[in-house]
């Protein structure tokens, strides 16, 4: 019994030192500096910027869907002659190629079977094909542009030289993003660059400009589109354009801020080698024509075809200031958006607001602790020695686990420490009640505490299931703050099982191989 | 030294199903005022987090005067804007502004539109912008859909553990209470105007658990002294097991009550709602584990005999841990 008990008290103390660790790690620097290194501090104490973007990966379908168009009538115009492809509903991924005479249909179908279109499920109708982008392509399609719009974010924001971002698909909605960035408490420039789309394309001019948008509706062809010339500030003349792009996103390789001939800041770009290919075979047949450079929705310039151009450009369409050349570099070279993106929320917390509220939530553990163990050493004596060691070892266990899993202390999570501080005792309170009860009935102090810890359990586990139950969830549900929260709620009540039943056990025990046979227990 | 002895509590007999119908009157007083505020008067103040918008905190070094703020916000056409005062606190001299909620496209603008209002319009320039907030309409209606489903599941899951550890009724009777607890503590915030967020949906899913724990103290004990008083009636059952508990419940309520308090007093303007909702749902919670878990159990025994049903209510599965 002596031995069980000396190895139960090492265990103890193991599982003391452990979590001491889990807190501290090898100290180091401050004391400030070793606590804040494991336990990291959620936005609400440290001050920083919370955004929930949402993607809209249609727009990423429809595009993908206008290249194909492409290919489809380049490849179906060497079999038919008279055929044209289309797309009835431009926001939809479906091509029609129509105008097929019965003679060439077979082979308008082989020149369709190849690997480019295996995406699509192709239907024959009365003067040619029908082709609909497979639902699990599409679906795909989405996955991957919203995988693509996290890493262009990401390496945007990395640029912009926050320490611990954090950017990743939020669980809320369909094809959403959350970003958090630490210590950027003005969210305007970060909203700007992440959410500039960056689209820079090339389209084919048609007509225009036109000062009005009736002139210009009119005057319209079918598969153009109308985009206003003008910086964001003030939109000016109308221009249809082709609407499918000559060069577009993925074909920039490289842009650089630089200078034009009168010294104004531009931006220099090189395309990839494919696309200077397809450039110079667009420019070198359409000398005389105009084609405009269109940035997010806004014709930044246009320019006749002289010659041929292969992979080298400039757009300097003025507006330009240095800041704004050097960041539509960055993003350019970081990788346009594929889809552009609305904030559906926006949260910045100043860091002045954190500090405060750490300190308040400090003074108020403090006071709450001090509160409860005052109590328990007056009302139970020596059992409430037992009880206030329990509950700093509850304490300490808590706060290793945090730090062992790389948890957020948010400020919830403070209060959810505090909770643990007043329902943690509650188990304790329980246990002595009932060994106070055994004592009464004449049971000797052995027994009684016995007694007391078997029927205390049954209902020591039943609370802490429940509530527990109710923690994870809040975790699932919750987002940042209420995550922070449930998981202190939960850490706590995990470690008081530990604490007020095996630790509380072991000290009762040890005092009483103490004592002589039939005397008090001080309860 | 040797503290004397104290014990509270020692031998009680309080008759506590008899008081029944005082506790159902002070019961329907709390929750009919609370439901009469959320239906006509404050309705139930929501935060922004659900219901979208936008809300900037601003601290001053000086006291704010709200009608200045107004003026400025009015000179940069921003009409719809609520203007509110913080006293007390460790940040002392703050103002909350905020606005309904816009479409989703310019969500951020309504944030930046008076930003720039305070910066050429307000006669002080040394004030700070604390926090700034801004959810759109979407975010906010599914954040609202999570929530209510995060309290369904909640009570759902407490149900069947219930039902599996007890009997049905018990578990019934126990989400009874906790739904009078929720209805009178939510029906507190609409009383006295303060907005239901997402961390204080957090603190009442917190309180429904604390609730769940008070009532199942009593039950165990019920359960326990249905082996032992075998030929006492349910009732006498009861009130002996409430009076056994009373020590346990006064005094770990007590103490969580103090803790909570601490949290309320001392911290800080961000979590006081949070706090406010835990100091009533204790409060509350602990009195319907008495007040309302333990005479449902036998108005339902009553009401069974009262229909010729058998009237033995057992002790459920007997716990083998």
């Amino acid at each position: 019994m002596q031995k069980n008990l000396n190895g139960k008290i090492i265990a103890i103390i193991a599982i003391l030192l452990v979590f001491l660790y889990g807190i501290f790690g090898i100290p180091h620097g401050s004391l400030k500096q070793t606590l804040t290194d494991r336990i990291h501090l959620g936005l609400d104490l440290r001050g920083g910027t919370h955004l929930v973007l949402q993607v809209h990966t249609a727009e990423a379908v429809a595009a993908n869907s206008d290249n194909d168009l492409v290919r489809a009538q380049a490849a179906v115009a060497k079999v038919a002659s008279n055929a044209k492809a289309t797309k009835p509903d431009a926001s939809q991924p479906v091509i029609v190629i129509s105008g097929v005479s019965s003679a060439e249909m077979q082979a308008v179908k082989s020149a369709l079977s190849g690997t480019e279109y295996s995406a699509y499920d192709i239907s024959s109708t009365a003067d040619g094909y029908k082709m609909s982008m497979k639902l699990a392509e599409i679906k795909d399609l989405r996955e991957r542009t919203l995988d693509t719009s996290i890493e262009t974010i990401r390496s945007r924001v990395d640029s912009l030289g926050v320490a611990e971002p954090v950017i990743q698909k939020y669980g809320l909605g369909e094809d959403q993003i959350l970003v958090e960035l630490p210590g950027i408490d003005n969210p305007d420039r970060v909203r700007d660059v992440i959410q500039s789309t960056a689209r820079l394309e090339i389209h084919e001019v048609e007509g225009g400009p036109y000062t009005s948008l009736q002139d210009a509706q009119t005057a319209m062809q079918p598969d153009a589109i109308l985009v206003q010339g003008g910086n964001t500030a003030e939109a000016q003349d109308y221009y249809a354009l082709k609407r499918i792009a000559i060069v577009q996103g993925p074909d920039f390789r490289d842009a650089r801020a630089s200078q034009d001939e009168a010294g104004r800041p531009d931006v220099s770009f090189s395309l990839t080698t494919g696309a200077g290919d397809r450039f110079y075979q667009y420019t070198s047949t359409s000398i005389g024509k105009s084609m405009a450079i269109v940035l997010d929705n806004r014709v930044k310039e246009v320019a006749t075809i002289n010659g041929a151009i292969r992979d080298q450009g400039q757009i300097s369409g003025g507006g330009f200031n240095k800041q704004t050349a050097a960041d539509l570099s960055l993003m350019l070279r970081t990788g346009s958006l594929p889809a552009s993106i609305t904030f559906l929320e926006t949260h910045s917390v100043g860091p002045s607001l954190g500090a405060a509220s750490i300190r308040q939530g400090i003074i108020a553990s403090v006071v709450g602790m001090f509160a409860v163990m005052i109590f328990m050493l007056v009302y139970y004596r020596g059992a409430g020695i037992n009880a206030d060691l329990a509950l700093i070892l509850n304490l300490v266990i808590l706060l290793g686990f945090m730090g062992f899993t790389g948890s957020t202390l948010t400020l919830p999570g403070i209060a959810g420490v505090i909770l643990t501080i007043g329902m943690g005792v509650d188990s304790n309170v329980l246990i002595f009640e009932r060994i106070r009860e055994e004592i009464h009935a004449g049971k000797p102090a052995s027994a009684a505490v016995k007694n007391g810890f078997e029927h205390a359990w049954t209902t020591i586990l039943d609370t802490h299931v429940t509530t527990i139950v109710s923690a994870l969830i809040l975790f699932f549900v919750g987002t940042g703050p209420v995550r922070g929260f449930a998981v202190t709620l939960m850490f706590g009540l995990l470690a008081n099982l530990f604490t007020a039943v095996f630790v509380s056990r072991v000290i009762f025990d040890s005092v009483l191989n103490r004592k002589t046979r039939g005397e008090a227990l001080s309860i | 030294m040797r503290f004397k002895d104290v014990e509270l509590f020692r031998d009680v007999k309080i008759d506590w199903l008899s008081k029944k119908w005082f506790f159902l009157g002070f019961s329907l007083i709390f929750s009919v005022a609370g439901v009469l505020s959320m239906l006509f008067w404050h309705h139930v103040p929501v935060g922004i987090d659900f219901k979208g918008g936008t809300q900037v905190r601003v601290s001053f070094p000086t006291p704010p005067n709200e009608d200045h703020l107004r003026q400025a916000m009015d000179r940069a056409n921003i009409h719809d804007a609520s203007i509110q005062r913080l006293s007390g606190g460790s940040t002392g001299n703050e103002a909350v502004i905020t606005l309904p909620q816009s479409n989703d496209s310019n969500a951020d603008s309504a944030r930046t539109a008076v930003v720039g209002a305070l910066a050429s319009n307000y006669h002080d320039s040394s004030y700070k912008i604390e926090d700034a907030y801004t959810v759109g309409p979407t975010a906010g209606k599914q954040l609202t859909r999570q929530a209510g489903w995060a309290v369904l599941w909640s009570l759902a899951g407490m149900l069947v553990y219930l039902w599996f550890r007890f009997e049905f009724i018990y578990g019934a009777a126990a989400v009874i209470a906790v739904f009078h607890d929720t209805l009178i503590t939510i029906g507190f915030f609409s009383l006295f105007n303060i907005e239901i967020t997402l961390t204080v949906v957090a603190a009442i899913l917190t309180l429904v658990g604390y609730s769940m724990n008070d009532t199942i103290v009593v039950f165990d004990r019920i359960r326990e002294n249905l082996q032992l008083m075998r030929r006492a009636s349910l009732a006498e059952i009861v009130n002996r097991s409430i009076n056994d508990t009373l020590s346990r419940t006064v005094i770990a309520s007590g103490l969580t009550f103090l803790t909570v308090l601490a949290l309320f007093i001392f911290g800080g303007e961000v979590l006081h709602a949070f706090s406010f909702a835990l100091v009533v749902g204790i409060l509350i919670g602990t009195y319907s584990s008495i007040a309302v878990a333990a005479p449902m159990l036998v108005a339902y025994q009553d009401w069974r005999a009262s229909k010729g049903k058998s009237t033995q209510l057992t002790a459920g599965r007997k716990a083998t841990i």
